[in-house]
Formats: C-alpha cells, structure tokens, sequence
C-alpha cells in the first residue's frame, strides 16, 4: 500500500487535568488525504486529542507537527490559517445569523477587521458558497436563521463551515449524533469525497457509520493509543473488545 | 419604504425644529433640550454597537462621553480669557485653588482643532489600550462589566480632585464662546442644536455601514459564540478592540457636542450610575437595532425631563418601574415590541370582511 505523504506527526502527547492524564499518545501519524477513524469508550481522550490539535487545550508536553507548524505552540487563529479545520461535537453555529452568513464567516479570506469592513464577497466566492450548500443540503434553507435549523441540519451547516475554510485537515467530532439513518449515509458519502482532496480525522461512536467510512481505525483508551489498523481487524481485537465491554459493565 | 423615513425625521427635527424656533413657536429651552437628547443618541448608538450587536456589556460609557464634554470644556474655558469673575486669564477654579500657572496638560486647549482632535483621541487611547489588555486575556461577559465599571469608578474619583486641575467637584462651566460665537446667543443655540442632529444623522449611517458589512456580521457572531469564531480563524480580540474604541469615540463625540449646549461638565455625568443609565436607555429603545438606542435615549430623557418637573419627589419610581418593566415584558426593547404583537390575534377585533386585506406580521 503507497501513502500520501506524512502530514500530522504527534509524538509523546500528553494532556492532564489536575493530575488526570486525560491524553498520552506516543505516537500519531496521518498521511495526506487519509480518512482516519478514531474510536474508543467515553472518556477515552477523543475529543481532547482534537482539542489539543485545533489550539483549545494546550498539552503538558509533546509535539503535533503538521508540515512545517508544531500545532501545540500556535493559536487558535493561527491553527485556522495554516489549515486545520474543526467541527465540534455540539453543533455550534452562529444562531442569530442566517445560514447563508454562517458560511460567508466561514468562507477563506482575510479574517483582519479593515478586511471584514470593507471587503464585498466576489462573485467567485459567492458561487463557492452556493456549491457548498448544495453539496451539504442547505441550499434551500440560505435564508433561514441557523437557530430555526434542525439538529442534523446545524450539523450539516458546520461540516459546510468547514468545508468553506478549506482546510488541509479536517478535525470532525461526531458528524453523525442527532442525525437520521438516510442523513447519516449522506454524511459518510459527504467524508468519502472529501478524502479525495483533504486528511481527515473523525471521531464516532456510531459503528455501523464507522463502518461505512473506515479505512484504518484507531482505537483510544484510557488516553493511550490501543491499536491502530484496519476496521474488521479492529473490530475483532481482544483488547478492543474487552475495553468496549469492560465499559459497558459500568 | 425603509430609505425615505429617515429623510422626514430629518426633515422635520432637522429643518422644521429651527425654522418653528427662529419664527418664535418653539422655545429657546425645548430646542437646546433637543439638542442634548441627540447627543446622548450619538453615545447610545455607540453602546448599541459593543452591548447589542457585540454583546460586550461596557459599563464606562459615561467616561468617555465625559472625556469629549471635558476637553471641549477647557477649550472653552480656554477662550473666556480675563472675562471670568477674577479677571485673570486663568480659568476661575484655578484662581479660586491658587494656581498661578496653567498646568501644562491644558496647554494644547488652547487650539479649537487640537482640542477637537484630542477629544476624540484621548478616549479612543484608554480604549485601544484598556481593550488590549482585557480582551488579549479573554476577559469576558459580566468580568469585563465589573472591571469597566471599576474604571468608571476609579476615573471618577479622580475627576473628583481639586489637584487633577479639572474644577474637582464643581466641574467646567461659565463658558462664554465657541469659535467666536456667543454661546448665549439663540442663532448659536440653534447652530449647536443643528449639528448635533446632523452628527446624530451621520453617526447613524456609519453604523448602519458597519452592521451591515461582514465585519457586522462577525460582530454578531460574537455574540452568538465567539468561541466558535476563534475556530474559524477570526482574532476575536481584534474585533473586541475595535468596537470598543469605535463606542469609546462615538461616545466622546456625543459629550463634545453636549457641553457646549448645557454650559456645564461636572464628574457627576461620569459616576458609576451614569453610565449605567446609558445602558438603560439602549435596553428601553431595543437593542441590536440601530433605530432602537435612538428612540430609548430620546424616550427616556424626555420622561426623565418630565417626571422630575411633575413629580420632583418620586420620579426615580417611575424610572425604576419602566426598566423592570422592560426586562420583564418587554425583552427587545420598544421596537421589539412592534413584532411581539400579534397582528393575526388583532384580526378578531376586525370586522369579517376586512379580515384578508391585513397584511402578515411584516418580515424582516
């Protein structure tokens, strides 16, 4: 199997909170354009591992290089810029604002204030924003304030805000909770033609959805790295379903 | 339908007010009032800006408003020359405290257009660098209120010395001219009521020019989450910054235009309770609009102007049972009240027939 070029190294990562190791990865890599499944039991360090890696918590020591940046010394904005792009596991939009100024926010511009002021959105830029709401479902709903959205659609509208940053990597945090069966499908088939152009890492607890879309899953517990492969391998490990279970009995 | 309204409240406050006073139909006093109402608007607007859109609560408008009045005061002051009570060139507090020299920080007053300059600068410095420093490190919602507040506080108490050399309790007054004209004269009264309602009328349109442009919009997205627009890539605290100091100025240019209409600035426009009205009169009007801190600042000084003319000992009560009211009724303000009410509901009222004619609740 030939890989894309390495593009996220994470090396000897850790996160704690008052002494609580909630993260210790020693190691981490993904390739360009690679799909990347993480799962585990809840508190398993999931979404602190995105946290870590779009500026939000910063590691007690360890390095994420993404090319030339090392993720955990950069801002937020800063992260944004060089082309990491996340989605939460709440839908946050911003609610008081249409769909439609939802996504031109989103949109890869200059983000100063003299920028935002002054700047009109390009016809270019205008027909991106059309596409991407039609890719996501949301071209009938542009004018709809975001609050008035349903839960899947707010889902919808932030995977599109992604999408609009374009980012090199995709950090996406349970796309799939509060949506429907058919919506849920659309989704994976959303993430596969993604992949073609971007690296993506997904977090889900939906397992038939994992499997629609996994190609190599990592499985977290405990904050550690459990095993790393392809999915009915996975699925299949002992270890990893000793631990799925082990939680279960709680 | 929306653009030629605006063009009758100009028509009718901006020309037909000083024309009906020049004829002798409106008094001297309703029109210099008037005038001191849009002045407050110009500050509210600026309130309206960081609190509604933004969602900043800012709890030291006042101060700024303050810091215009003040510096358009010493100019003034500046200019009555050897025509004060002592005769010397000194403005009177100063004699009255035995300064024998004119402090040097008022020298620059002397100048009408560097105490124009300063008077919008000064605030827009504090802010820039108060807003630096409070929202470099996130300082947020009811912390940032506090520590705003506590600035208002602090700054009052300075105003309130004798030896900061700004008249200490007492304040600036006995202005006599601004730009040669005689204050006292009704020609300059209706001046000055003019452009305060025309620097209203622009105010305005400038910020109708940043609601409406995207930076509006990531103003708006603050509000709603600005934790979500760090992840986008948005430097929240560039856009904090700049609508601070954008409220911070519009503030101060509402206290330049103020003082020379009431002839007096003292440190009791600046106290913590002051500032706290402004918001007030923001929350009254509906926030998050442009027209609503308009229409509140007006409302509210009109009925304040009132209440303490017909009921001198208990007008606070009704002050007081028209905010609770509002917070409690009325969440949006006066002009949120246009689309609380149910237009189908009052359909009932009409007769059958007349009852599809009714246009639907308008969208907005």
């Amino acid at each position: 199997m030939i890989f894309d070029p390495v593009l996220l190294t994470v090396e000897n990562l850790r996160v704690s909170f008052d002494g609580f190791v909630a993260l210790d990865i020693d190691e981490f890599v993904l390739h360009d354009r690679e799909l990347r499944v993480v799962i585990g039991p809840n508190g398993a360090g999931k979404t602190t591992f995105l946290d870590v890696l779009c500026g939000k918590t910063r590691p007690d020591r360890g390095s994420a290089r993404f090319e030339k940046f090392d993720l955990t010394q950069m801002s937020e904005d800063a992260i944004v810029k060089a082309g990491v792009g996340r989605k939460f596991q709440t839908p946050s939009v911003f609610t008081s604002l249409t769909v439609y100024e939802n996504l031109m926010l989103a949109l890869k511009t200059d983000r100063t204030v003299l920028f935002s002021l002054v700047s009109r959105l390009s016809d270019k830029n205008r027909d991106r924003i059309n596409a991407v709401a039609e890719q996501t479902g949301l071209a009938d709903h542009l004018h709809t304030v975001a609050d008035a959205l349903s839960h899947g659609q707010k889902q919808w509208l932030e995977i599109a805000m992604v999408i609009l940053q374009d980012p090199e990597l995709f950090l996406i945090d349970e796309p799939a909770a509060g949506m429907t069966d058919e919506e849920t499908v659309k989704t994976g088939e959303l993430l596969e033609r993604l992949t073609m152009n971007h690296a993506i890492i997904v977090i889900e607890h939906d397992m038939e959805f994992v499997r629609q879309i996994a190609r190599t899953v990592t499985v977290l517990h405990e904050g550690k790295v459990l095993v790393e492969g392809p999915m009915d391998q996975v699925q299949n490990d002992p270890r990893v379903i000793e631990c799925y279970l082990g939680s279960a009995q709680h | 339908m929306t653009y030629y309204r605006p063009i009758i409240v100009f028509l009718l406050f901006g020309i037909a007010a000083p024309v009906l006073n020049e004829m002798g139909l409106l008094s001297d006093t309703t029109l210099n009032l008037w005038g001191r109402y849009f002045c407050f608007a110009i500050a509210a607007l600026g309130i309206d800006l960081i609190w509604g859109y933004t969602g900043i609560l800012s709890l030291c408008q006042a101060f700024f408003f303050c810091l215009g009045g003040y510096a358009i005061g010493m100019h003034m002051l500046l200019k009555t020359g050897t025509q004060g009570v002592y005769g010397s060139a000194l403005p009177d507090f100063m004699v009255w405290n035995r300064v024998e020299q004119l402090p040097l920080f008022w020298e620059p007053f002397h100048t009408f257009t560097f105490a124009f300059i300063l008077s919008l600068m000064i605030p827009a410095i504090i802010a820039l660098i108060f807003g630096f420093l409070a929202f470099r490190s996130r300082l947020q919602g009811v912390y940032f209120a506090i520590i705003t507040q506590a600035l208002a506080l602090g700054v009052w108490l300075i105003f309130l010395r004798n030896e900061t050399m700004l008249g200490g309790t007492n304040g600036l007054t006995d202005f006599k001219t601004l730009l040669g004209f005689e204050l006292a004269d009704p020609a300059s009264k209706r001046g000055l009521y003019i452009i305060a309602f025309v620097t209203l009328f622009a105010s305005y349109f400038l910020c109708r020019f940043v609601v409406k442009s995207k930076l509006g919009r990531v103003l708006i997205a603050v509000r709603d989450s600005e934790h979500r627009l760090r992840f986008i890539g948005y430097r929240v605290a560039s856009y904090k910054v700049f609508v601070f100091v954008m409220a911070s100025m519009l503030g101060a240019l509402g206290g330049l235009l103020y003082v020379p209409q009431t002839g007096i600035i003292t440190p009791g426009r600046m106290d913590v309770q002051a500032s706290i009205e402004m918001v007030i009169w923001v929350a009254v009007g509906g926030r998050g609009t442009l027209i609503g801190p308009i229409i509140g600042a007006v409302l509210v000084n009109l009925l304040y102007s009132f209440l303490t003319g017909a009921f001198p000992g208990t007008w606070l009560y009704f002050l007081g049972f028209l905010f609770i009211g509002v917070v409690l009724f009325f969440p949006d303000g006066l002009i949120g009240l246009r689309s609380r009410i149910d237009i189908k509901s009052l359909k009932r009222f009409l007769p059958r027939r007349t009852r599809t004619a009714l246009p639907v609740a308008a969208e907005r």
